[in-house]
């Protein structure tokens, strides 16, 4: 448990990524291969569900602290995060339990307190919270809760585990996707030179795009490119292997169940193909507002009714495997050809539901900006600029592919409200609440907390704690000063807010130092831009 | 009575007519330390204690009339027996002991009751009301002992001798620069520093402390010499081309505020080194209890806090208020910045 702390403060404590991978990699040669296993299955963010309610690890941490329940909630408002809380306040002891290995303390001492009733429960917690150094308590408190998390990512962990085996990052990337049981057996296929990928379910790594940063006209002449329509969706891959179906989402769910049209679909597919796509909400051939599809995320089954409101498709940008064979290494135009004939090769009723767009048509880099204007009244978020001769890489490599957005819809607001954040932010107010004029009065429409640098944070936290009117727990009612430019990537009606509007992604862009309260928008040019928008 | 009083000039002694740490100009001042939020310049006359002398003078820039005492001596000024007793937060620093017709309050000032190599341990003094400091007036803040500590800035400083950096250690110039530097195990390597912590060890040493030899890095012209050297900087050096001539280094900054991980990543170094020249939660609950007062004032930081669970534990405990109404480790942290930019700055100007 000690290496897998010392892992955990390591990579938590430094933004270099060199370090984070020298970190693991240090890691990975020492631990255990069911140590491995363990370390890879968390720090790719996957987690068993919470064993212990929080509720009882709160009131036992405080029981055992001796401390009032009070106290203990107020140190929790000032840490931010529960098992750190926990962690601060038990007593110290002479630990002991640290040497034991991370295999032994998630399958020995963490899954198997589901199984006990709730006094044999808290007695293995307040022992097993003996046992350990502060730094384990916490990470311990993380796996019981089911709320470990970890700056690090999925590409990172796969560099490390490529430089301790020596095999390929794009190998070591599949063999982690889709479904597999952290054990000794997992790690050692996992690093083992020329073991065959037996798991039909796996997807591909996504390849991915950094936002175009440089001038259109750098990337040359247009006929090498291919511009696709960035929809809003959920990026997904869908694959066919021996006579089964797995739908992948970016996020590495296989979400299946949720979108049974598409599995349906899928089952006409020719054997051994994998279409990487974008999942929309789709009616009378076009898209819906992102809004409609948020309706099916987060429901494991879908009623009747909401299939039929809200029917989805795969809108298929890519064939990344076909009769068995690794397409990737082949250039777009190739792969995009084959899509297009398998896709008019399906029956009538599924090419409904897989279905592809045609690329845009443009002469010029000039023309195609002018296209762009149009991205709004299409429901997209701009362009896809694809080389044609590239293949699908992994990761988010810069060169071949790049996403084009549009600029966000921009309004003026007054912060009103300030919240602490949470995790590394718990001590600072970085959520905040804007307000524009309606009325003469300033009226709550977004929240947001991204887009401002730590040292306005800073200062922005310090006015905070200066303009205080009125505190409610973690909430403080600030005296209406300061004013941000919120940018967002869409509006639409909403009845459950005060405004009447809901907007999508709102972010902060900049603090308008240089402007006044009165500056700022009214809720009539929020309007304004909704009816522009639909 | 209140003997001590909240003013807005500071805390007042009024039947005595003088003030402990007052941040505006008065006819009298008797001062706890030479931080710069209880050292104000512009009064005419302070008392200090004669450990902290020096500091006090480069504080106040030898101004105004500058009268010393040793701790536990007494003085009695129109009619109030005043003395100093030590609080153990850095060189110098006192506990105001005030006696007025047998009412005896003691202001704590900054404390702690943790060893320091660099000062007069903390002495617990009897009193009917205490004025308690509550900086880290949480349960969840609780030193490591120094020894476990130390041994671990000391493991972290010769990994990176081994590997040719530079250890860059941000911490506060006036106290917890000189701790670091004489806690440290010095054969490991050179220690350099800033300027603002040159200086005020400088005054550490003429007081009669001993560290370790110490060089200016002004005064480095070879920048080669930096690796494998441990180099003790204030938080305001942090990110700043300063930091550049080192190389190739690991940072740290000392603060207890790096007990929690939050303010550990913000602070955006290798190594978050858990020191604290004030108090822990067990520390202020500790001293309090020592002094046997019956009534208990709170002051500077968790106040509400502190005053609700001594309350809670039979105590009679009420809020002080002052002009720092800061409760957060955040705007704690970004004023004793700008004291330490104000250090700087007086040190360009000198
Ligand atoms: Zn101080
Ligand atoms: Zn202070």
């Amino acid at each position: 448990m000690k290496n897998f702390s010392d892992l955990y403060l390591a990579l938590d404590q430094t933004n270099k990524t060199n370090e984070k991978v020298e970190a693991m990699v240090k890691y990975f040669k020492e631990a255990t291969a069911a140590d491995a296993a363990w370390a890879i299955y968390f720090l790719s963010g996957r987690k068993p569900r919470q064993i212990i309610p929080t509720a009882k690890l709160r009131m036992w941490a405080a029981e055992i602290s001796e401390i009032p329940d009070w106290l203990f909630e107020l140190s929790y408002d000032a840490v931010g995060d529960l098992g750190e809380t926990i962690a601060l306040l038990l007593p110290d002891t002479t630990a002991t339990g640290s040497e034991l290995p991370l295999a032994y303390w998630v399958e020995n001492r963490t899954v198997p307190l589901r199984g006990l009733d709730e006094s044999e429960q808290r007695e293995a917690v307040a022992q097993a919270w003996n046992e350990l150094d502060a730094n384990e308590r916490f990470i311990w408190n993380k796996l019981v809760t089911g709320s470990f998390r970890v700056g690090v990512s999925q590409l990172l962990v796969v560099r490390a585990l490529a430089q301790v085996s020596g095999i390929e990052k794009e190998i070591i990337a599949h063999r982690l996707m889709g479904s597999w049981s952290p054990n000794a057996d997992f790690y050692l296929n996992l690093l083992e030179a020329s073991s065959k990928d037996a798991d039909l379910s796996r997807p591909y790594p996504f390849h991915l795009a950094h936002q175009l940063d440089f001038p259109l006209e750098d990337l040359g002449d247009i006929r090498d490119w291919q511009a696709e329509w960035k929809w809003d969706g959920i990026r997904a891959q869908l694959i066919r292997r021996s006579g089964e179906s797995f739908l992948w989402s970016r996020g590495e769910d296989l979400v299946s169940e949720r979108f049974p049209e598409i599995t349906t679909a899928s089952f006409t597919l020719p054997d051994g193909t994998v279409l990487d796509g974008e999942i929309l909400p789709w009616k009378d051939d076009e898209v819906m507002a992102f809004a409609q599809l948020q309706r099916r995320i987060g429901r494991k089954t879908v009623g009747k009714k909401l299939l039929e409101e809200v029917p989805v498709v795969l809108l298929c940008y890519d064939l990344l495997e076909f009769g068995c064979e690794d397409f990737r290494q082949r250039e777009l135009r190739e792969r995009r050809a084959k899509l297009i004939e398998i896709l008019d090769n399906l029956p009538e009723d599924v090419r409904k539901t897989l279905i592809y767009y045609p690329v845009v048509e443009a002469k010029n880099w000039q023309e195609l900006s002018k296209i762009r204007d149009e991205s709004r009244s299409r429901r997209v978020e701009g362009f896809m600029l694809k080389r044609l001769a590239s293949p699908f890489r992994v990761g988010r490599p810069r060169g071949d592919w790049w996403k084009w957005k549009i600029d966000p819809l921009t309004i003026d607001a007054v912060m009103i409200y300030a919240q602490r954040g949470t995790g590394k932010r718990a001590s600072l107010y970085t959520d905040y609440t804007f307000a524009v004029w309606n009325n003469g009065e300033l009226v709550p429409f977004a929240k947001a907390y991204s887009g401002l640098t730590d040292k306005e944070i800073r200062r922005v936290d310090r006015f905070v704690r200066d303009n205080t009117l009125e505190t409610f727990g973690p909430v403080r009612s600030v005296t209406p000063k300061l004013v941000f430019e919120l940018g967002f990537e869409g509006i639409q009606k909403s009845t459950r807010h005060k405004s009447g509007v809901a907007v999508r992604f709102p972010r902060i862009l900049r603090w308008r130092d240089d402007k006044k309260i009165e500056d700022a928008d009214s809720l009539d040019a929020i309007h304004q831009m909704l009816e522009a928008e639909n | 009575m209140r003997l001590i009083k909240p003013t807005k000039r500071g805390l007042y002694v009024e039947p005595g007519d003088f003030y402990i740490d007052p941040w505006l100009p008065v006819e009298r001042a008797v001062l706890t330390h030479a931080h710069a939020d209880h050292t104000y310049r512009g009064s005419k006359n302070y008392l200090v204690s004669k450990e902290g002398e020096r500091l006090f003078r480069t504080r106040l820039y030898n101004e105004g009339n500058i009268e010393t005492i040793s701790y536990g001596k007494s003085k009695t000024i129109n009619g109030v027996k005043v003395s100093l007793h030590p609080a153990g937060h850095v060189l110098g620093s006192a506990q105001v002991r005030v006696e007025y017709k047998g009412e005896v309050w003691v202001a704590s000032g900054d404390y702690k009751l943790t060893f320091d190599p660099t000062c007069a341990q903390f002495e617990p003094v009897k009193c009917h009301a205490f004025i308690t400091e509550a900086t880290f007036g949480l349960p969840i803040y609780r030193w490591t002992k120094p020894e476990i500590l130390f041994e671990e800035v000391n493991d972290w400083w010769r990994g990176n001798v081994e590997k040719g950096k530079a250890t860059v250690i941000f911490a506060y110039s006036l106290g917890k620069a000189q701790r670091i530097m004489k806690s440290v195990d010095a054969s490991i390597g050179k220690i350099f520093t800033h300027g603002a912590v040159e200086r005020l060890t400088r005054d550490y040493r003429e007081t009669g402390v001993e560290f370790p030899p110490t060089k200016y890095v002004g005064e480095v012209s070879d920048k080669k010499e930096f690796a494998g050297s441990l180099v003790i900087a204030p938080p305001s050096a942090q990110d700043t081309p300063w930091t550049r001539r080192f190389g190739a280094q690991s940072t740290g900054f000392a603060s207890g505020w790096m007990r929690i991980r939050g303010a550990r990543r913000r602070r955006a170094v290798d190594r978050g080194i858990i020191l604290s020249d004030h108090a822990d939660w067990d520390e202020l609950l500790t001293a309090i209890n020592a002094t046997e007062a019956e009534q208990i004032w709170v002051t500077h930081g968790s106040i509400d806090i502190l005053v609700r669970y001594l309350k809670s534990i039979g105590k009679d405990a009420r809020p002080l208020e002052t002009k720092f109404v800061g409760d957060a480790p955040e705007s704690e942290m970004a004023k004793d910045e700008e004291e330490n930019q104000q250090r700087i700055n007086a040190d360009d100007a000198n």
